[in-house]
């Protein structure tokens, strides 16, 4: 039986971005400078909003499909899959998922995004799916376009998908970003590179043929470890029979 | 590359980027998308005080942050989560989970409208946790909000009284009378003399 009130394992800050990060500019007024106080988890960690299946509608995990007007969007479609897991891996099934990103100019719906590229009236570019039994998420969506920015001179966003999951407790909580393998301006953002060097890979998605539809669309796969138990479960014994 | 690594560790956070409100905020920003959750917590059948809450997310020069996303997570009146862990089991609509951005309040406030929590746990104070999410921020951050008003609760409840005593301040929401609801005030300051405390959780 699954004891569902043991704590989690703490958060791997070898794996995660330093809170301030000077080459990410923004990080620099934002970030908090105290240490992060230790707290013993209680009822209020080990518990989170619960998201599944019903937290969908019918076009929610098909980004080519929920933003048209009168056509199909621009681009390379692509088929986005991978499975969620815990620290122990562990499926994590029934989990939402949700996404957004730029159109395959590079970019963004938001309001806010004044990027001279242009918009596509068929492409919105937010959706969300949840896990299945076997802890896999996938949706449709386009290859979204690399984007300036204003952090240096000559400053450019790789080719990214933001990720949001709650998980299954406040704990697992984790937003983050998913890039394209063989990208050259890897090397040169400072939001990746503020990822430690040994997590790095973690970020970057794979090409799959066997996710690839033919004739249809291209297909990366991104797996997602959340944060699992703090210990591991004690083995069943063997049978001695 | 990312297969093969599912169990080299945890999936590193990156920032939640200026442009999330059409993905995790739709309906408040006035996208065509539906929210999964809005900044307004309350359930026809919650029974409790209803309250307000509302802040500020202020950077190290005092500036008041336009882009960033505030998560709540908090127990029902009677101190019960809607999850399976608490297995009291709540019996009522009340989900206890809020999200909103800074950027449509004319302010850049953060405001949610809920109810008052009860405390969950034994020697527990009433409190609601926090989320805090924004560009500049490469892992988000989790904070608590207390209660002015529940100082006794307070003075007893050990994750408060665990954060060195000058800095408790931070932690505690002011609650101003002079409305119809009683509204609790909670500015977040990442920086300075004031900075926030937050909790490795």
């Amino acid at each position: 039986m699954t004891d569902s009130r043991k704590p989690y394992s703490p958060r791997d800050w070898s794996a995660h971005p330093a809170i301030i990060a000077p080459d990410y500019k923004s990080t620099r007024l934002r970030g908090a400078t105290k240490p992060l106080i230790p707290l013993k988890q209680t009822l209020s960690e080990l518990t989170g909003p619960v998201f599944g299946q019903d937290s969908l509608g019918d076009l929610d995990n098909d980004l080519t499909k929920n933003g048209r007007k009168d056509g199909e969007p621009l681009g390379e479609r692509i088929i986005v899959s991978g499975k969620v897991v815990d620290e122990l891996g562990r499926p994590q099934p029934n989990m939402l998922v949700e996404v957004w990103q730029a159109n395959a100019a590079g970019r963004y719906v938001h309001k806010v995004d004044q990027h001279d590229a242009p918009l596509d009236p068929n492409f919105f570019g937010g959706g969300r799916c949840v896990t299945d039994e076997n802890g896999v998420y996938r949706f449709y969506s386009i290859k979204p376009g690399a984007y300036p920015w204003g952090n240096h001179p000559n400053a450019w966003r790789p080719n990214h998908i933001h990720f949001s999951l709650f998980g299954p407790s406040l704990c697992t909580r984790l937003v983050t970003q998913m890039y394209f393998p063989g990208d050259p301006l890897l090397d040169l953002d400072p939001i990746f590179l503020a990822t430690p060097e040994k997590a790095r890979a973690r970020l970057v998605s794979d090409f799959d043929l066997s996710l690839t539809e033919e004739e249809f669309a291209l297909g990366y796969r991104f797996d997602i470890v959340l944060r699992g138990p703090q210990e591991t479960p004690m083995e069943t014994p063997m049978e001695t029979a | 590359m990312n297969s093969g690594k599912l169990h080299g560790g945890q999936t590193p956070s990156q920032t939640v980027g200026p442009y999330f409100a059409y993905g995790l905020t739709p309906e408040q920003y006035g996208y065509p998308l539906t929210s999964i959750a809005s900044p307004d917590l309350r359930t026809p059948d919650v029974q409790g005080q209803e309250i307000r809450i509302e802040g500020r997310v202020l950077d190290g020069n005092g500036a008041v942050v336009d882009d960033a996303m505030i998560e709540i997570w908090q127990a029902d009146p009677e101190g019960r989560y809607a999850h399976p862990a608490d297995t009291r089991g709540g019996n009522i609509a009340f989900k206890g989970f809020g999200r909103c951005g800074t950027g449509t309040d004319a302010e850049n406030r953060f405001v949610f409208d809920s109810v008052k929590p009860g405390a969950a746990e034994e020697g527990a104070a009433p409190h609601i946790n926090v989320i805090v999410f924004m560009r500049g921020l490469l892992s988000h951050l989790y904070t608590r909000i207390y209660f002015a008003d529940e100082a006794a609760a307070n003075a007893k409840d050990p994750i408060l009284q665990s954060v060195p005593a000058e800095r408790r301040d931070t932690l505690i929401a002011q609650r101003d009378e002079s409305g119809v609801v009683p509204v609790y005030r909670f500015d977040i300051h990442m920086q300075g003399d004031k900075e926030t405390v937050f909790f490795d959780v």
